[in-house]
């Protein structure tokens, strides 16, 4: 009754972790070389161009420093959005978190009168609360409501993002600003510290190690980790041992949309010194943390080490985006081609793919 | 300028702006309805913009690039297919990848081609004698083109397909059940593929309508987001080819009247609406009998595979 079909696809147990990393570099490298072959297609040299990449973002010390400075709000998103998948949260949302992490710390730096040594750690404080604020309002509508998540975390980011034209545009606008749609500088007081000569603001990068080495605990050594994963790899069996799903999923959204926030008050903080456009803020990060948490398969000391990979793609596109004129899109190009051969590994990873010309 | 000609001008580019939300809108509506969500609209849409713009500004034929638009915009929409029907690929990130390889793409193979004028685009067309009418005369019958009448033909078309034919129960038997439908014989995969092709080859148009006929030019990351409006749409249409075009005309009056009302309205807040309006349609059809009669289809998202395999 069957029709026979040209390859038949089957799960496979689960797999050690040195050939998930193996075959996920394997993965990169494919999406490397596709790019390449589509550069080469349209009259640019591949080889040129992975030699301007390599040489421009780890190359030199201000490449360096460029690269991980992109990585630094990846990393934050990165391990929130572990934290949150883990529990099959589906936050596409972390771009709008972090903008209403640098709002909030635009906020209490320019309208706040606290004194300077507590600037900063209000401001902190304030981005971590927005975000996760912003997280949890599809965390109660999907553990309420039963909304799907995607969809709430994707419009939120739309909300958000006019939320931050609006106040730069209105009532935000800076005075000092000639007419431009910027708030006001910070106070110097309410700036993050840099390592000389870079725009590495090193508080937050300590900030980000040290949250995914908590989250790793947090996942592997506690209860609540347990409740997490086990409300993720099946809510049928949380529920018989009587772990509270709407409990969980607000949890890991506090802590996914709050680690974003964090990343926004790095932004706002450390690199622009002011509230500006939605789209300077972040360049997509909270998009890119997805991939950064999907190809760390959701572990968050893993995150580490994507997220400084996926901060050598963004350095590395400045780069060729100067020297070789291509648009900036061309990000989105290299982080599209690898999303799609990591689904494509994942599948060759965790199912069997046998061939059949036979009629059965 | 009167406030006759102030009506008559927004609803007249009401009309023009919402024609791309609706096409987009009307394929996502028949993807989805099948049971594949497909986020990568924003993808498709802007591939289709560049092949049709770079179609026409070569062959001077602007019809021949919005066909070859749409015919981008299907091909795109297999890349989609093969990951989340045959390999069974999660459907969210497969579409993201799409939108992001394929705005990088675009961006890519558009280079050079920025800041180019088309020669010649596709005409605006005066309805003779039905122009004649009063307000609604020079409101609907003037200054359109003939893809914003093909696109409300389009709507009563596949409103008919989905809810009053064979096709239409096959559609939706996939999207809400689709065991149940493959035991009545129909091929789940077939009937999700075709679907999600209806999806890309329209969002291709809506986007070839962008670049050749709307704003004749080609401009890197032209579609601006419309493809999130789209998705935000088809929620807010219940999936319902009918209800979209109503839904597409009010989200582009919000969008027209956002530069329009700018010294009472902030133009933002009017801007994020779409995006809202969605949300709480989402909670307003999370209850009771509303969310088997207008709620979304019980299948979307979830690959088919047969039980007993």
């Amino acid at each position: 009754m069957k029709k026979p079909s040209l390859f038949r696809v089957e799960r496979r147990p689960t797999l050690p972790g040195h050939v998930v990393v193996l075959v996920s570099i394997l993965a990169i490298f494919a999406a490397l070389v596709a790019a390449g072959i589509f550069f080469q297609a349209y009259g640019i040299s591949a080889v040129r161009a992975y030699q301007l990449i390599v040489k421009g973002a780890l190359g030199s010390r201000l490449g360096l420093a460029e690269t991980v400075r992109r990585a630094i709000p990846l990393l934050l998103c990165g391990v929130g959005l572990t934290i949150a998948f883990r529990a099959l949260f589906w936050n596409i949302g972390a771009e709008g978190q972090l903008l209403l992490g640098a709002v909030a710390a635009a906020g209490v730096a320019l309208f706040s009168g606290l004194p300077d040594v507590l600037l900063l750690p209000a401001m902190f404080i304030a981005g971590f609360l927005a975000g996760a604020l912003w997280g949890l309002i599809p965390a109660v509508l999907k553990a309420r409501l039963g909304i799907n998540d995607v969809i709430t975390t994707l419009m939120m980011n739309y909300i958000a993002l006019y939320l931050v034209e609006w106040l730069i545009h209105g009532p935000w606008r800076g005075p000092t600003m000639r007419g431009f749609a910027y708030t006001d500088k910070f106070p110097s007081a309410a700036t993050l510290p840099t390592i000389s000569w870079t725009r590495i603001h090193w508080p937050t990068l300590l900030l980000g190690l040290a949250v995914a080495v908590l989250a790793y605990v947090l996942i592997t050594r506690t209860r609540a980790g347990f409740e997490i994963r086990v409300v993720g790899e099946n809510p049928e069996a949380a529920r018989f041992a009587g772990i509270s799903a709407f409990k969980t999923t607000l949890f890991v959204m506090i802590i996914s949309g709050g680690l974003a926030g964090l990343a926004g008050v790095g932004e706002a903080a450390g690199i622009h010194r002011m509230l500006l456009g939605p789209t300077s803020i972040s360049m997509g990060y909270g998009y890119t943390a997805i991939i950064v948490a999907w190809l760390a398969r959701r572990n968050p000391l893993a995150v580490i080490v994507t997220s400084l990979l996926f901060g050598v793609i963004m350095s590395g596109g400045d780069v060729i985006r100067v020297s070789l004129g291509l648009p900036f899109q061309v990000i989105n190009l290299f982080n599209g081609l690898i999303l799609f051969f990591l689904i494509g590994s994942e599948l060759l990873m965790h199912y069997k793919i046998s061939f059949s010309f036979r009629r059965r | 300028m009167g406030w006759e000609t102030w009506f008559i001008v927004t609803l007249s580019r009401t009309l023009a702006y919402g024609t791309p939300l609706l096409l987009a809108t009307l394929g996502e509506i028949y993807t989805e309805r099948s049971g594949v969500l497909n986020l990568g609209v924003e993808g498709m849409m802007i591939m289709g913009a560049y092949a049709a713009f770079s179609t026409a500004y070569t062959t001077g034929s602007p019809w021949l690039g919005i066909m070859v638009g749409a015919l981008v915009g299907g091909a795109f929409s297999l890349i989609h297919a093969f990951a989340s029907i045959t390999l069974k690929a999660n459907q969210v990130v497969s579409g993201l990848s799409l939108t992001m390889l394929g705005l990088g793409l675009s961006g890519v193979l558009g280079r050079g081609w920025e800041g180019r004028p088309l020669p010649v685009s596709i005409p605006e067309i005066t309805v003779p004698g039905l122009s004649k009418i009063p307000f609604l005369g020079p409101m609907l019958f003037e200054g359109q083109n003939l893809i914003a009448y093909f696109s409300i033909l389009l709507v009563v078309v596949m409103w008919y397909i989905l809810y009053r034919t064979r096709i239409g129960i096959a559609v939706r038997a996939v999207g809400e059940n689709p065991a149940a439908a493959d035991s009545l014989g129909i091929s789940v995969n077939k009937v999700r593929y075709l679907c999600t092709i209806v999806g890309g080859i329209l969002a291709g148009l809506a986007g070839g309508y962008l670049s050749v006929a709307y704003r004749p030019a080609w401009t890197e990351g032209m579609t601006g987001g419309m493809g999130w409006i789209v998705i935000a749409l088809t929620i807010f249409a219940f999936w319902n080819p009918a209800i979209g075009m109503l839904g597409a005309y009010l989200f582009a009056a919000l969008y027209h009247l956002s530069f329009r009302l700018q010294p009472w309205v902030s133009p933002e807040l009017l801007k994020a609406m779409p995006y809202a309006f969605a949300i709480l349609v989402l909670i307003a059809i999370s209850r009771g009998t509303l969310q088997k009669k207008m709620g979304a289809p019980a299948a979307l998202t979830l690959p088919y595979s047969r039980s007993e395999e």
